[in-house]
């Protein structure tokens, strides 16, 4: 184990990925620093939930390295990766549907408050526990739905409660996945600012497809197309960069700079 | 703010929970007092055991999404062990008061659910169902493999009778065994029900609910499973070894799938998803063992028939239509479905007539056709060579169906009606709040 603190938070190194004989990503290279808000962008089929699935543990790479503080994660499985403090949100809403709110909080919080697989103590007496999983329903603004299944809420608290699964174990390093799909404008205003509130000072890479939402709360965007990383930059860099206009932003980018110069 | 919201939260759940544990240790008490036949005694510590079975049983259908096929692997087994500890008891080679042999079998049934859990909860869904229908049928020939530990065909048998009787405790009256056992489930139920609190209990919920996501949260499913395999083995030992106690005789059939079987059976009767449906269904499990099975010889038929209906139309089993009718009530609107409750069961007991009828007949053709071609079917003589009571019967069961389903649509629109008021009742109280 390093004792100095690593210089990225994330980083990937030169990851490929072939399903068959098709190759998904080939060759990311990415590296995030600590605290970053991090943008991946790009056409669909890119290869963006790909690379979170690559990131996360979901599959394996086919070579190449990731690293988490400094340390090599692939080929672990996503609770060996969770556990070194890496949470993930999901595109479509991946909740346990048949708990409530805060049933669902507290079991995002149980593992990394130390109470693994205890069956000696009873959850009424995880203090700790239960107000960690208040704390995050108020962040979340679920509070007034604490008992409702979550299979019984609306999509956008749905959503939200996806979000509040992804932070509530304290992760330093986020994955939301499309966190604003399927939302209304004004939900989605709601929610970047909701994403903002509950990252605050950890490393967060977001899937986007809302150039107001990239815009508004990145430091940094990492264009995707066809599995590379041509471009990760600050947002001004990345608008300007000839290679991502011609491959990707060029129509996209006029539009919402028409649009959203208020960004 | 948010502190003093929690602690004076009302929680009303406290005192019923006082009134149900000590109703439920109640009933255990008295009811060798308000059912004082010998075979009603029997019966009562028959339950009592089921009760232990069907719960562990539903640790891992209701709370954590596992089909067990093969589940009697672990109350089986708990039984010969408990035997074997039983005998060695008597020949004074090991010092084990009787009382203590349901625990040895639960140690056993819990090593049991070690060993072969591991493979067995490696995998979630149908492979796991897959896997505990293979290891129970190899339990199940080994059982008759090793006749010198399984006792082949003809099983092991003991005596509970042993040793000197402490405070006049022989367990040689049935009566006193009753109370055994009875001690034996309301201490499993209450842990059992602790389990359903604890961290462990909690994520075998999530587990059941959303595997993948557990991943992601920081826990290996398969670990859970696992566990909670292991905590139910126990449990299933502990009923064995009780059972075991109760007949003084175990042979290799409760190893077997009937058994598993009937575990399935009844616990989804009773119902999985609320913790105390097992215990409903362990007792229609005696129920249906003892008193069905007297009744009729085609008692299978009718548990089947009985269990097809209650999948179609009441997945939930029997006490989430409890709970279910529990919450119309508490929103004051049951009063106007009691009607349609009351067509339902008129029209279902016609078909039910109608059908059993056919089925009585059937029966007395293939096995009774030398006493004649008559039988007594409630009350009536039937000739099950004549073309009018074969007439009779499927008249009745066509008008039976007929009306059943006619009032089973009323019974349906009445009962949106009523969830749709209830709905806007708790939109208004949410709103007011």
């Amino acid at each position: 184990m390093s004792t100095a603190p690593a210089e990225f938070a994330l980083e990937l190194r030169d990851v490929r990925k072939n399903f068959g004989k098709t190759e998904i990503i080939r060759g990311a290279n990415l590296a995030v620093k600590p605290g970053e808000r991090v943008a991946v962008i790009g056409p669909n089929g890119a290869g963006k939930s790909t690379l979170f699935n690559l990131i996360s543990g979901r599959f394996g790479s086919t070579s190449g390295d990731i690293l988490l503080h400094g340390q090599k994660i692939d080929g672990l499985t996503p609770y060996e990766i969770n556990r070194r403090g890496l949470a993930r949100s999901f595109q479509v809403s991946n909740l346990f549907n048949r708990l409530s709110v805060f049933e669902n909080l507290r079991c995002a919080v149980l593992w990394s408050l130390g109470y693994k697989y205890s069956f000696w103590r009873f959850l009424a007496d995880a203090k700790d526990a239960n107000e960690r999983a208040e704390e995050v329903m108020e962040m979340i603004k679920l509070h007034k739905r604490r008992d409702v299944l979550a299979m019984n809420l609306t999509y956008a608290e749905q959503r939200a409660l996806e979000i509040g699964l992804t932070i509530a174990g304290g992760a330093q390093v986020i994955l939301l996945d499309e966190p604003t799909a399927g939302m209304s404008r004004s939900e989605t205003a709601r929610f970047v600012n909701l994403i903002r509130e509950v990252t605050v000072s950890k490393t967060l890479l977001t899937v986007e497809h809302d150039m107001g939402v990239v815009f508004g709360l990145a430091d940094k965007i990492a264009v995707l197309v066809y599995g590379e990383v041509i471009a990760f930059d600050t947002p001004e860099k990345v608008r300007a960069n000839e290679r991502v206009k011609e491959a990707y932003l060029g129509s996209v980018l006029a539009e919402s700079q028409a649009a959203g110069a208020g960004h | 703010m948010q502190h003093t919201g929690q602690v004076y939260r009302f929680k009303p759940y406290n005192v019923g929970r006082w009134v149900i544990w000590g109703g439920y240790a109640l009933l255990m008490a008295v009811a060798p007092l308000l059912w004082t036949s010998s075979l009603s005694l029997t019966m009562l510590s028959q339950m009592g055991i089921a009760i232990i079975a069907c719960l562990a049983f539903n640790m891992l259908l209701g709370q954590g999404g596992m089909l067990s096929f093969g589940h009697a692997v672990y109350s089986g087994l708990g039984s010969f062990f408990a035997m074997h500890a039983l005998n060695l008891a008597g020949n004074g080679a090991i010092v084990l008061p009787v009382s203590l042999v349901p625990l040895v079998s639960g140690v056993f049934g819990a090593v049991f659910a070690v060993l072969l859990g591991y493979v067995t909860t490696k995998k979630a869904g149908t492979p796991f169902a897959m896997i505990t229908l293979g290891v129970g049928e190899l339990v199940a020939a080994m059982a008759l493999m090793f006749p010198g530990f399984f006792g082949g065909e003809g099983g092991i048998s003991g005596n509970r009778v042993q040793g000197q009787p402490f405070l006049g405790i022989t367990f040689g009256p049935q009566v006193q065994l009753y109370y055994l056992i009875a001690l034996y489930t309301f201490v499993a139920t209450a842990l059992m029900f602790a389990f359903t609190r604890t961290p462990l209990g909690r994520m075998l919920n999530a587990v059941r609910d959303n595997p993948e996501r557990v991943e992601f949260v920081g826990y290996n499913t398969q670990y859970v499973r696992y566990f909670a395999f292991i905590a139910s083995g126990f449990f299933m030992g502990i009923a064995g070894g009780l059972g075991a106690l109760n007949f003084e005789i175990v042979t290799s059939e409760v190893v077997g799938a009937t058994r598993s079987g009937a575990y399935l059976l009844f616990t989804f009767l009773g119902g999985a998803i609320f913790f105390f449906g097992p215990i409903i269904g362990a007792v229609l499990m005696v129920l249906a063992l003892v008193l069905l099975s007297e009744l009729t010889l085609a008692w299978l038929l009718y548990l089947g028939l009985i269990f097809i209906f209650m999948v179609m139309y009441a997945p939930g089993g029997i006490s989430s239509l409890i709970m279910m009718n529990l919450r119309v009530a508490a929103f004051g609107k049951l009063r106007p479905l009691l009607a349609s409750y009351a067509a339902l069961a008129g029209t279902a007991l016609t078909a039910l007539v109608g059908m059993a009828a056919i089925i009585e007949m059937v029966y007395h053709l293939q096995l009774n056709e030398a006493l004649g071609p008559t039988l007594k079917f409630m009350g009536a003589t039937l000739n099950a060579k004549g073309v009018d009571a074969w007439f009779g019967a499927c008249f009745v069961l066509a008008v039976g169906v007929a009306m059943f389903e006619f009032s089973r649509r009323q019974f349906v629109r009445e009962w949106g009606h009523a969830q749709e008021e209830i709905e806007k009742e708790v939109k208004k109280r949410e709103a007011a709040a």
